[in-house]
């Protein structure tokens, strides 16, 4: 598919059910056409991750995803060597006898070819040379150690990656690169300056209900406005956890499940555990009325355009 | 492209209105916005904002001095020709800081009725490291500053699951290094090595009280922040007031007086009134709870006075001890003859708080590191997280 303009990007991604601004469609069109790896922060459940997996399926390329969590290093991220693949090759060629034929230094080149090569994730994402380029997902890079963030530095600003004893690859065609960050820390100037960034917003309530008409197409029109508006109305109410649009699209699930076809509130309490994961926030609401969140609810999801 | 082009003209006539208004704007960011501009034109202003927005920030904190300085580029821009707005850029810059200081609500705010009693109850001491802060000169504070960057703030190492050399016999082998052993031996494996978790220092996260009462410590501590900050790897800093502000960034400048001054442009709310637990609040949904305060060493610089609501504190702070491994309240007033934590807000605070310790005088603050670098929290007293009432 090609993404010659913002537009095309919109509506690619509108055809796959991810509603995007037209920050993050700019922000993504720029990415695609600067060859710019695209940093992405927000709150938890706006849709950051699902988006690089979205954009794997426009492309029609693969989806490379490197989980970040502490202590991952190079090893774990770019490549690593099968150590225990090497110590039995090289018992093979001395009990056959043939290790004193081909000598120490041909050995040796070996056990450090390709064949004993471990691709993790990035270099996977970079060496690739069949099709369209794969989308590269650095999922929650806040949660690496800053070292780690040194070792992105060389692969995304030259999609390359050495290894001393087999030379230095290179991307062809570079991946597309996303990166999210819950900003449980900041993420080093180095690796902004090579990104794009984008900061992913709530959706407002008219894009929340097409959401979850798309994702949820069991769930009446009506419903969908009024779980819309209560999710709307619980993000006001300074909770410890306000729900994403991730909670949005669980609870409309679990009320399509239910047959629910309005919401009340007997059915809001006994499925508010979808939305809402701290036991203060469900106090919270208990406190506030759950009668007059339904009310708000049903109000704003009657008031039709 | 030709140097002159409109698109050149227009990005680096932004940048510079961004960098006027106190966002760091490189170089390489504006050559990257030529080129997006270049490919999302120049006629939408959609379009424009977004391509600036996607290259020129990486913040989510600077979006509104953005949003507000791209309004007034852009109106600009349909007013004047392009060629003119150069030379306004200043004038424009001037018209965002102001604007940001006429909207704070504290400036009026009331100085705190606590204010005289204080400088009264500690009158100057002998030497300067018993002497309290309230008494300093502008001299002594810059002495101080000295005997500041010495104290070490190494909190307790915590285990990391980054793994290191060992060089004895420990639980994961080190494959890596066996195999490289394993070759120079002519494939002979005679020596195993092990690696073990490495360890790294905990968060340090340190928030400051600048209402009216703080004043007179304030000028002090913030400067025993600067050298946290400057001196320690891992340290946050942030101002509390009538609201919060992160200060990390304008500290790491190693110029003291630099670093003061660029923090003070970054606070508005200096000597208002006190909203601890709404700014705790603020502090918790965005930064703390999630992530920053995590197994970190929390440290509240703060009298306690608060003119909020006394049960918005305690919650908030029942928020924090859950997650933090350890808060420490350091209280200048506590030195006092006969102090007892009976501000509200302190009160309030009181349940929610591992170490108690006092912060008025340099000796104070060396005291404040060795509560720091104390091994466990068990050591001070048995903690218990509170749990909900």
């Amino acid at each position: 598919m090609s993404l010659q303009s913002v537009a095309d990007v919109r509506s690619a991604l509108d055809e796959h059910n991810y509603l995007a601004s037209d920050g993050l469609a700019t922000a993504v069109f720029l990415a695609i056409s600067l060859n710019r790896p695209l940093l992405l922060e927000g709150e938890a459940g706006v849709g950051k991750t699902e988006l690089a997996k979205v954009l794997a399926t426009i492309r029609n390329s693969e989806l490379i995803r490197l989980q970040c969590y502490e202590g991952i290093d190079a090893a774990q991220a770019m490549y690593d060597w099968d150590y225990s693949r090497q110590l039995l090759h090289l018992r093979t060629v001395e009990a056959t006898g043939e290790a004193t034929s081909i000598g120490a230094e041909k050995l040796e080149g070996q056990l450090y070819s390709e064949r004993f090569l471990i691709r993790r994730a990035l270099l996977q994402a970079i060496d690739q040379h069949t099709g369209v380029s794969p989308v590269l997902l650095i999922d929650e890079i806040d949660r690496a150690d800053d070292e780690f963030e040194a070792y992105l530095l060389e692969v995304l600003s030259d999609f390359q990656i050495t290894i001393p004893e087999l030379g230095t690859y290179k991307a062809t065609t570079p991946p597309l690169v996303v990166l999210t960050s819950n900003r449980t820390r900041d993420v080093h100037d180095a690796l902004k300056r090579r990104c794009l960034y984008h900061w992913v917003e709530h959706p407002d309530f008219d894009r929340e209900v097409e959401i979850v008409k798309r994702r949820v197409p069991q769930v009446a029109e009506t419903l969908a406005r009024q779980v819309a508006a209560a999710v709307e109305a619980l993000r006001k109410m300074q909770l410890y956890k306000p729900p994403g649009v991730a909670e949005t699209i669980d609870w409309a699930t679990a009320l399509g499940r239910l047959g629910v076809g309005e919401l009340d509130e007997s059915v809001v309490q006994a499925t508010l555990g979808t939305v809402l994961k701290y036991r203060e926030d469900h106090e919270r609401v208990r406190e506030s009325g759950v009668a007059t969140l339904v009310k708000q609810a049903f109000e704003r999801g009657l008031y039709s355009n | 492209m030709n140097t002159s082009s409109p698109a050149h003209k227009m990005a680096v006539a932004f940048a510079r209105i961004l960098r006027g208004a106190g966002i760091d704007v490189p170089l390489d960011s504006v050559i990257v916005f030529v080129s997006a501009l270049s490919k999302v034109g120049l006629e939408n202003r959609d379009d424009v904002y977004w391509a600036a927005y996607a290259t020129l920030i990486r913040r989510h904190e600077d979006s509104q001095i953005f949003d507000r300085a791209f309004a007034i580029f852009w109106d600009q821009l349909i007013a004047v020709d392009t060629a003119t707005y150069e030379q306004q850029t200043e004038s424009v810059t001037l018209l965002i800081d102001s604007e940001d200081t006429n909207n704070d609500e504290s400036n009026a705010a009331p100085v705190n009725e606590d204010e005289n009693t204080i400088a009264l109850r500690f009158s100057s001491i002998e030497t300067l490291r018993e002497k309290d802060f309230a008494a300093y000169s502008e001299t002594e504070l810059r002495e101080a500053e000295q005997f500041m960057s010495s104290l070490k703030l190494a909190g307790p190492p915590k285990r990391s699951l980054r793994l290191q050399k060992a060089n004895r016999k420990g639980s994961r082998h080190d494959i890596r290094r066996t195999m490289r052993a394993v070759l120079q031996n002519d494939g002979e494996p005679i020596e195993r090595y092990w690696r073990e978790p490495s360890t790294k220092l905990r968060r340090l996260v340190v928030l400051l009280d600048i209402s009216g009462s703080m004043e007179p410590y304030a000028r002090a501590l913030l400067r025993f922040m600067h050298a946290a900050v400057v001196g320690r790897q891992r340290v946050e800093a942030f101002t509390l007031g009538t609201r919060l502000t992160r200060i990390t960034r304008e500290l790491t400048n190693r110029d003291p007086d630099r670093a003061l001054a660029r923090t003070s442009a970054q606070v508005s709310d200096w000597s208002g009134g006190t909203r601890l637990g709404e700014c705790l609040q603020n502090f918790n949904d965005n930064w703390g709870v999630g992530s920053l305060a995590r197994g970190s060493i929390f440290v509240i610089l703060s009298d306690g006075w608060d003119r909020g609501e006394p049960q918005v504190l305690a919650e908030q702070m029942l928020r924090l001890q859950r997650v933090a491994f350890r808060v420490i309240w350091v209280n200048p007033l506590k030195v006092s003859p006969g102090y007892a934590p009976l501000a509200r807000g302190m009160a309030a605070a009181m349940p929610y708080i591992d170490d108690f310790v006092e912060g008025h005088s340099l000796e104070a603050l060396r005291e404040l590191t060795a509560v720091i670098a104390r091994e466990s929290h068990e050591s001070s007293k048995t903690r218990k997280v509170v749990s909900n009432a």
